[in-house]
């Protein structure tokens, strides 16, 4: 949480990367940033189940989200729930510093007796839903992901539904990687909907590599374009480490 | 939510009969009789107290149950408690080196509403609807949406037969987000609204468990470009127990009731109607049964029915009568052999 904000980056992926820096770094130093990073890896139908899903842990492990692994089908469900329930762990965890201040260092949550317990979730429900939230959703859209696309999609205007009943803001940014001439390819900028990316799967061609790390980055480069234009001097605005999209 | 998540085996989901112990912070002393069910959330064990038997929900984790506590404790503080299962206790377990949260609340005993209704006959089902909108206009008066509303949730207690609800931990204040639901119960997942906490977001709900209590089955949003509502209205009509209820399972999926007692109010109305049809072979006088002022919900969208179900009501006495000449010749054969 920084200024009173989520900031949340959502990997969506069915395997391994095989071009850049390896994103498990990349997802630990976005932590560092007070980014976290979620990612959902999502199955063949009949595939075996270990598969590049052991990549899916470690990038979310380093980058302190929640990861889930499943079927394409159980997408909608599932995206909005791990959404969520970073959410709620962030919030806790800022919530059980606040209270370390107050109690002393040792004190842990589960010490607190069930009264004292409940008011804790009670201020963090209230923060959930109150607070903005940040959500820079990061899809592969490397070949094998291709019949996955639309329930992806269906899923990203669910999560829209589920975050916009809040009562605090959201702003959703999509990228796409590999993108039609980089690595990374971003198709919506910051936007407190997600309904208008109505037909943007379809028009895809998919690509044969998959360059996790470098979209991650490219994801963090575009929450500190947003966080600090001053940054931008750096980079050269115009020239971003990721490509416009023509869409 | 439904969550198809790996149940973690934890010591304190495979507790076996006859396990003592007494509640860290408050002594209070528990002996389990036998396990009642596991959940995304923990474990629910029937327990014997010092006051008698009680249900038991172990936490799968430190906070796994508080959000269900808070909300079961501001219901005992409602008059008359009759929101939820009845909280008695809220305490931890130590079981090895390990802590987990537990509550104890009352026990309910019964069957799931679709065991009931499979059972006991589809025209059940209205009637345990109108009780269960009847709870929950008293629900959405104290400020509370139920959220993830489904017949896994509840039970029918009885006799007499009542339905009741457990698992609040989906219940959400009103105004805030509906963080629990079950997709099939879900409007956001039919595309017919948003998640927003409001009565009508658990009368659609109720409508949906209404259409699955003469399914039994759960079934898909239509996967083409059928509109939803047109869907759902294809599958009450092929119906022929839900056809009656037709225009008032239309409005709540449209989310036209503003309030579970109009929805109530046209569900007893409907049943009077056909009972009040079936009973009587007499014309039906209208103004010996007086119709209040209509409010805005669905009441007089009924009439348009009115003949449609008088066919069918002739259908039903000629079945009836076969039905009866049927079983009489069966009984004379009996006597004869
Ligand atoms: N008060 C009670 N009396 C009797 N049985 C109960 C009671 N509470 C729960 N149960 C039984 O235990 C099962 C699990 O309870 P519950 O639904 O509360 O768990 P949960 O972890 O919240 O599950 P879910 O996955 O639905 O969220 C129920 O299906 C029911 O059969
Ligand atoms: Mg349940």
């Amino acid at each position: 949480m920084s200024g009173g904000k989520i900031r949340q980056i959502l990997l969506l992926t069915d395997g391994c990367s095989n071009q850049g820096e390896d994103p498990a770094a990349v997802a630990a130093f976005a932590k560092e940033k007070g980014i976290t990073v979620n990612v959902i890896g999502i199955l063949e139908h009949g595939s075996a189940r270990e598969h590049g899903m052991k990549e899916v842990e470690d990038i979310s492990m380093a980058g302190g989200g929640v990861s889930q692994v499943v079927y394409a089908n159980q997408l909608s469900q599932t995206v909005q729930m791990v959404t969520r329930q970073a959410m709620t762990q962030t919030l806790h965890g800022v919530v059980h510093n606040e209270l370390r201040h107050i109690l002393g260092e040792e004190q842990e949550m589960e010490d607190l007796p069930p009264d004292k317990r409940g008011e804790v979730m009670e201020v963090v429900d209230e923060l959930g839903e109150n607070i903005s939230l940040e959500v820079l959703i990061l899809v592969d859209t490397s070949a094998s992901m291709k019949a996955k696309l639309p329930m992806v999609q269906e899923a990203l205007s669910d999560l829209s539904i589920s975050l916009n009943s809040r009562t605090g803001g959201n702003h959703f940014s999509l990228f796409l990687f590999p993108g039609k001439r980089k690595e990374v390819e971003k198709v919506l900028d910051w936007t407190p909907k997600i309904n208008s990316l109505t037909g943007t799967f379809n028009r895809l061609t998919t690509g044969g590599v998959t360059p996790t790390g470098p979209a991650l980055k490219a994801a963090l480069y575009h929450f500190e374009k947003r966080q600090d234009r001053r940054s931008l001097i750096e980079y050269g605005e115009e020239d971003g480490p990721f490509e416009e999209s023509g869409f | 939510m439904e969550r198809k998540t790996v149940h973690l085996k934890n010591q304190a989901s495979n507790l076996t009969p006859g396990t003592k112990w007494l509640g860290k912070w408050n002594r209070n002393p528990y002996r389990i009789v036998k396990k009642l069910g596991y959940g995304a959330t923990g474990s629910v064990y029937l327990v014997e107290t010092r006051t008698g038997q009680a249900a038991v929900k172990i936490g799968e984790n430190k906070m796994s149950l508080t959000s269900e506590i808070n909300v079961l404790k501001h219901f005992s503080k409602v008059k008359g408690n009759v929101l939820g299962p009845s909280l008695w206790d809220v305490d931890d377990i130590e079981i090895g080196n390990e802590t987990y949260p537990f509550f104890c609340m009352e026990y309910l005993k019964g069957e799931s509403l679709l065991e009931f209704t499979k059972r006991k006959g589809v025209e059940w089902a209205p009637i345990l609807m109108v009780q269960l909108l009847g709870d929950l206009d008293r629900l959405h008066r104290e400020g509370w949406i139920f959220g993830d509303l489904k017949p896994e949730n509840l039970i029918v207690t009885g006799p007499p037969a009542r339905v009741r609800w457990f698992d609040v931990g989906g219940t959400t204040k009103i105004g805030r987000s509906i963080k629990e639901y079950t997709e099939f119960y879900d409007r956001g997942y039919w595309g017919l609204g948003d998640r927003k906490a409001e009565p009508s977001y658990d009368l659609f709900s109720t409508a949906m468990i209404f259409i699955q209590t003469a399914y039994r089955e759960r079934f898909n949003k239509p996967s083409g470009n059928e509109n939803s509502l047109d869907y759902l209205s294809r599958r009450i009509s092929n119906m022929y127990p839900l056809s009656p209820y037709k225009k008032i399972l239309l409005y709540a999926l449209k989310g036209k009731y503003t309030g579970a007692q109009w929805m109530k109010k046209d569900v007893m109305a409907a049943i009077e109607a056909r009972s009040y049809k079936r009973s009587n072979t007499k014309k039906i006088t209208r103004s010996a049964h007086p119709v209040k002022k209509k409010a805005r919900s669905g009441s007089n969208l009924r009439k348009n029915n009115r003949n449609k179900e008088n066919s069918s009501y002739r259908v039903e006495i000629i079945l009836t009568a076969s039905f009866l000449f049927l079983s009489s010749i069966l009984y004379f054969m009996g006597q004869w052999m």
